[in-house]
């Protein structure tokens, strides 16, 4: 096992968000969380992150417990995120947020390089020279996406994939996704389109009110339609 | 006004802005990667020109002490940050200004303590204390040329450390987004160590270059810490380039304000009247470009959070 989250409880202030959610993730698969807004999917990705601190519960990653370690190391022993919102450094230029941030944290043999993220998104390349706040949403996605490559996570994380992007970027990060889980990455997707992380994925969690309402394969939630209705408003 | 006048008081101006872009340098790092307002930064300054003054006299060269004192302030920066300064990160800006009010207290009470009330003495580094002449025969201060040359050099330098090397690009990525670089992996702590004794050790050179010009003396640091803060308000909260830029402007505002408003005035009011006005005029004329920046731009002039 890559993750396993057992029982994770997370409150900010007097708020409680989580109610025990437990999370398992393989090497190589593709799991996602799903669920409405304000249900606990970015809270329990902060959560393993160590960005918010869980009140109880365990988070172990490689067989290492990690709930009680600073988000840095956290990071640095291969977790990998794409925020929700992007969160471009908008004084770093293209190429600079991919050297910054380089290093073979997985030990691959092929590592993600500042060279390769080009050769995955070309329009980076053409545009390496601009800040982070003059690229457009897109842009920043696949910048996003790039500057958590270069880290060669053992495990990556996208909360909210392609949220607010054209659908001709959106294509290309899906397209992005395809070829990542075809490298045998592990993956651990947020987002809205259920229909195409049934395509892309294993394995679904379904979050509702900080609790799991629901898990499974993606031949189990394409076939239950009323899950979707249910728990995903579709 | 004579062209010679206006020359010498530029000359004045860039050394007067040098000289602050090393005390504003490190203070806009802290505030802008750490969120906190260091107001012990002024004692960091006094504690290296009294380090160097004492190197000085004790070694007898003024070249041989300026880099102990560096590297002495640099350590005590170093220890200030590990041994309090980390305990305030996550608590409010009041409690900052007040424990490092604390600082500065306990700074001239220990500076005094060892080294007394009386101000300690700096010369000058051989060979340069006398005026040079420059190119259309003005005379200037052969030290102050030097410290206009290091203030330059120095600005080169950091510009190169911040824009040209990755402990640069995460120094900026800390100060625009603090959690995502720490997602990313930044361990912003130890960032933050090195980004601190770096501003010690600038302050520390500031101080060891302007003690023979300014009294070495306790309480040195904390008029010019005002102006830092005005400079890092100007510049930008966390931008390296708008301490330089704010520092500058600062340096050219104070030091031609001192110098030109004095005449402009005695054309208008009496000698004694004018004499007065100019100064205190002068000092405000900061402030007046502070609050003009800060409503036109109100994130400053080159803000990093972008």
């Amino acid at each position: 096992m890559l993750l396993e989250v057992r029982e994770l409880e997370t409150a900010y202030g007097m708020s409680q968000v989580l109610f025990g959610v437990s999370l398992d993730i393989n090497p190589g698969e593709v799991s996602t969380l799903l669920g409405r807004n304000g249900m606990g999917k970015t809270t329990t990705v902060r959560s393993i992150l160590g960005l918010t601190k869980a009140a109880k519960g365990s988070v172990a990653f490689r067989g290492k417990r990690i709930e009680r370690e600073p988000p840095d190391r956290i990071a640095r022993m291969g977790i990998a995120l794409v925020p929700e919102g992007r969160q471009i450094f908008p004084n770093l230029s293209v190429r600079e947020h991919l050297v910054a941030f380089a290093e073979n944290r997985a030990g691959r043999p092929d590592p993600w390089t500042p060279e390769r993220v080009f050769e995955l998104f070309p329009r980076l390349e053409e545009r390496q020279h601009n800040q982070g706040n003059q690229l457009s949403g897109g842009e920043q996605q696949m910048l996003a996406i790039g500057r958590a490559l270069v880290t060669n996570p053992h495990l990556l994380i996208l909360d909210e994939a392609t949220e607010g992007l054209a659908p001709l970027v959106r294509e290309e990060i899906w397209r992005c996704l395809a070829r990542l889980r075809g490298g045998g990455q592990t993956i651990l997707v947020i987002d809205k389109y259920v229909e195409r992380l049934v395509q892309l994925a294993d394995r679904h969690t379904i979050i509702e009110r900080g609790r799991v309402a629901w898990r499974g394969t993606s031949a189990e939630l394409d076939a239950n339609r009323s899950l979707w209705h249910r728990y995903l408003g579709i | 006004m004579s062209g010679i006048l206006f020359l010498e008081q530029t000359l004045n101006s860039l050394q007067f802005g040098l000289m602050l872009f090393l005390l504003a340098a490190g203070l806009t790092l802290v505030f802008g990667i750490m969120d906190m307002i260091n107001l012990a930064h002024g004692s960091l300054y006094m504690i290296g020109a009294y380090l160097m003054a004492t190197l000085a006299e004790a070694t007898g060269s003024f070249w041989v002490a300026l880099p102990l004192a560096l590297v002495a302030t640099a350590l005590v920066g170093a220890a200030l940050e590990v041994s309090l300064l980390r305990r305030l990160y996550e608590r409010d800006h009041l409690t900052q200004v007040l424990a490092t009010f604390a600082v500065i207290l306990i700074a001239n009470e220990v500076v005094r303590m060892i080294w007394g009330n009386q101000s300690l003495m700096l010369n000058p580094p051989a060979g340069l204390t006398g005026p040079v002449t420059l190119p259309g025969g003005m005379q200037y201060a052969s030290y102050r040329l030097l410290i206009i040359g290091v203030g330059a050099a120095v600005a080169v330098c950091l510009y190169l450390l911040v824009t040209r090397t990755r402990m640069g690009m995460l120094v900026r990525a800390g100060a625009s987004n603090r959690e995502m670089a720490v997602a990313m992996g930044v361990n912003i702590r130890r960032l933050f160590t090195i980004v601190f004794a770096l501003g010690a050790a600038l302050c520390a050179l500031a101080g060891a270059m302007l003690g023979p010009i300014l009294a070495v003396q306790v309480g040195m640091g904390e008029n010019i810490l005002i102006l830092a803060f005005v400079v890092i308000v100007i510049g930008g909260i966390g931008s390296i380039r708008g301490a330089f830029v704010g520092a500058l402007l600062v340096g050219l505002v104070d030091t031609m304000g001192r110098a030109l408003l004095p005449i402009a005035f005695a054309k208008l009011f009496s000698p004694p009247v004018a004499s007065n006005l100019g100064p205190s005029v002068s000092s405000i004329l900061i402030y007046v470009l502070m609050a003009a920046v800060l409503f036109l731009r109100p994130q400053g002039l080159f803000p990093a959070r972008g």
